[in-house]
């Protein structure tokens, strides 16, 4: 039996109390090892890591870690295991790339992050863009092209269409027959007579003879299908009236309500290798072609 | 001496009788043989096959193997999934219920035989007995001065405790990858920092528990102990001393001192407790019901011509002249073993009905639906379909569906690789003018193009931006 189940003959301070005597016991051993296995720790973990906060720093600690370091590592690592993939990609055209089902798969999965990053600020994370501000990636409807070597040209040397402002030379009557020719168009109803002031105006130059613009046609301009169900700068009359008295890209100055279409060129920001994925990833969306 | 103050000295002197055991003294127990002895060999020699339990093959592979990184779990022909571990809920409650059928009846029948710290505690003592000698040599080595004898001695136990703690270890590390691999890798010191981390948590853990802790474990440490302890009723048979036949106690019974009980009190079934308890003073938190008392009190009994049993597996209400129910009329037992039951029979029905595929379709949000030029509206869907079979499965996805919702080109086949889940997508279309509602209901079929036959079905939604009654 342990000495100190013994009051009795346990040695004590001195100090009493009504009788009650304040003993010497030492804690349980248990709570002593465990009490010093605890300040050992706190002093080796002192030495080791960042610990003492100082006025305008701290202690670094011997082993030099900090959260950075161990953040870089970490992107090292995951940089290594894709360092195979990639080279791959590097090696591959975009259509190698979209045949490949494991690399295709790869591709979509490694541009997701960049997508976030610079894509879908304006697009939107599904690729969906915003009505009438930037144009849906995950339909089928292309102003350069939905084949996967176009859609890396645009991401590589971005995109600035181009279409003048009918203010300049058409009265409002002539806009607004303009307008009606446009919508008909879209409803697949539009006369002989509307198709040739359509011509007469000069649309046809861009946007062909039918309306069906082109995806990039002898101007290179992007020039919308116009007797599709898809709008890029809004469906209802007075926003289509707009893009035509307006245009796209005029100088504000000039034209305070243009409408402002201009796709960046990531060419010199992404490395060839994130561009092809993100086209893929763009691709994939569900309107490549 | 006032009142007031012989009163504390009496306090003084009732806390004389407390013992607490908080390990300021190792306990050395002499080692008895007996029935319960040799139950506690039987019980204790079953982990055995904890240590060569990854050794075993099974296709090629290790038959027990716990693959953490690709999410499945090996046992002989079966493997199971994550989608499944709802099983391992069941199992866990068959092992609660098996605990605690067990204490209701019989005690720390755990404790006593078959926890892994008794047990393994129980190797190291012994092997302790076996180099330093027997309890009074042991405690005389303690006490005694370094020497070239005590180092030799003390070297030559904790190398061999050391050894045991790296086996299990080693052995407990391998149930995750493969064994030969493994030991490979510690011998050659190529092991994954992980790999260390469990071998030095459990060769510490090992080494300091059932070499130094030992009975510290059982009362400070151990959850189980608590619970086991409130299991136990009036009906639950435990090492009791019988008082009545026990009391008064001293030596043996012999001319001038008739009037004694059979207990020669020779403080036998105190030196052969593991837990250094003095089971004469009746049910306590130390005891784990390992029985060594009554296979030393038995010896002596023998001794000494009387029956044996003054120290017995025996409940409350037996000491008090009553019978013991049957078990089946015992509510505890009837409500344990019923969960039990229920247990068994889930995993069972768990286990055999295991899909070989595992079907999950996640509607795409951003953006809910696409138009297309044609103005048709598409939904995107991400398919996550899981093959559990060994071998790659020819599939077929179609709509069930009269909603005019298609899947774009009419049906897909997939091949879904053996073992793996590859996420794909897959585009439904529909013309607006068909569709009822915004929200339009829909069936995806998932079956196989050969055999073996599944068929699978996922309830999901087609969102378009107008609807018929608009």
């Amino acid at each position: 039996m342990a000495k100190q189940d013994k009051p009795q003959h346990t040695p004590d301070t001195g100090h009493e109390w009504d009788g009650i005597r304040e003993l010497t016991n030492p804690p349980p051993r248990w709570w002593m090892i465990a009490f010093h296995a605890s300040w050992i720790w706190c002093v080796v973990y002192f030495i080791l890591y960042p610990a003492i906060p100082l006025v305008n720093d701290s202690t670094k600690g011997i082993l030099g870690w900090t959260q950075i370091k161990e953040f870089k590592q970490a992107v090292e690592e995951n940089e290594a295991v894709k360092a195979p993939f990639l080279q791959k990609v590097a090696a591959m055209d975009g259509q190698a790339l979209l045949a490949d089902d494991g690399l295709r798969n790869f591709a979509e999965s490694s541009a997701k992050a960049i997508f976030g990053d610079y894509c879908a600020a304006c697009h939107g994370a599904g690729g969906e863009g915003a009505q009438g501000l930037f144009p849906n990636l995950a339909d089928d409807d292309w102003l350069y092209g939905g084949d996967i070597d176009t859609i890396i040209e645009s991401i590589t040397d971005g995109r600035q269409s181009n279409m003048p402002a009918h203010s300049e030379f058409l009265n409002n009557d002539e806009l607004n027959q303009l307008t009606d020719t446009v919508v008909a168009l879209s409803q697949g109803k539009a006369t002989a007579e509307q198709m040739t002031q359509f011509d007469d105006v000069g649309c046809s130059n861009c946007h062909g003879m039918d309306g069906k613009g082109g995806a990039i046609n002898d101007l290179g301009s992007g020039a919308a299908n116009l007797t599709d169900a898809i709008w890029r700068f809004g469906s209802s009359r007075e926003e289509i009236m707009r893009t035509i008295r307006d245009g796209v890209n005029q100088d504000p100055a000039d034209v305070p309500n243009t409408r402002i279409a201009i796709m960046p060129a990531f060419g010199g920001k992404l490395s060839p290798e994130a561009i092809k994925m993100l086209a893929v990833k763009v691709h994939e969306f569900g309107g490549g072609k | 001496m006032s009142e007031e103050k012989q009163s504390i000295e009496e306090l003084y002197a009732d806390a004389a009788h407390w013992h607490v055991n908080t390990g300021g003294e190792t306990i050395h127990a002499k080692r008895v043989t007996g029935r319960f002895r040799n139950y506690k060999w039987f019980a204790g020699s079953l982990w055995l096959l904890y240590f060569i339990g990854p050794y075993f093959r099974w296709d090629g592979q290790q038959a027990i193997f716990f693959d953490i990184p690709h999410r499945q779990f090996h046992m002989f022909a079966l493997t199971v999934w994550p989608q499944d571990i709802w099983m391992l809920s069941l199992v866990l409650i068959l092992l609660a219920m098996t605990l605690f059928g067990v204490t209701a009846v019989a005690g720390r029948v755990w404790c006593g035989y078959f926890c892994f710290q008794t047990v393994w505690t129980d190797w190291f003592t012994w092997l302790e007995e076996k180099i330093e000698g027997n309890p009074v040599q042991r405690r005389k080595l303690d006490a005694a001065p370094w020497n070239a004898r005590k180092i030799r001695l003390k070297l030559f136990k904790h190398t061999l405790w050391m050894l045991i703690a790296i086996v299990t270890g080693v052995t407990f590390a391998a149930y995750f990858t493969d064994v030969f691999d493994l030991w490979l890798r510690y011998l050659s010191l190529d092991a994954p920092l992980v790999a260390w981390a469990v071998l030095a948590a459990f060769v510490f853990g090992t080494y300091v528990f059932a070499g130094f802790m030992r009975e510290q474990v059982c009362f400070w440490l151990c959850p189980y102990a608590r619970i086991q302890s409130v299991m136990l009723d009036k009906d639950t048979i435990l090492p009791t001393y019988d008082a009545k036949r026990g009391e008064p106690r001293g030596k043996v019974k012999g001319k001038g001192n008739e009037s004694r009980g059979d207990c020669i009190d020779c403080q036998l079934c105190v030196g052969v407790c593991p837990t250094g308890v003095d089971i004469r003073e009746g049910m306590q938190e130390g005891c784990i019901h390992c029985g060594m008392c009554i296979d030393a009190c038995d010896s002596i009994m023998d001794k000494v011509n009387r029956p044996r049993g003054l120290i017995r597996y025996s409940s409350e209400k037996e000491m008090t002249g009553i019978k013991l129910p049957a078990l089946f009329k015992r509510p505890r037992v009837i409500a344990y073993s019923s969960i039990f039951m229920l247990s068994v029979a889930g995993i069972v029905y768990g286990l055999t009905h295991i899909p070989p595929v595992e079907l999950s379709i996640v509607h795409e949000r951003q953006p809910l639906y696409i138009r297309m030029s044609n103005g048709e509206i598409h939904n995107k869907y991400t398919i996550k379909a899981v093959n559990k079979t060994l071998d790659d499965l020819h599939m077929r996805l179609s709509i069930d569906d009269e909603s005019g919702v298609t899947i774009v080109g009419g049906t897909m086949d997939v091949v879904l690789q053996a073992g793996k889940m590859v996420p794909f997508s897959v585009f439904l279309t529909a013309q607006p003018e068909n569709l009822q509602e915004k929200k339009t209901r829909i069936r995806f079929i998932l079956e196989n193009t050969g055999t073996p036959a599944v068929r699978l079905s996922y309830k999901s939604v087609f969102m378009s931006p107008v609807g018929k009654q608009e």
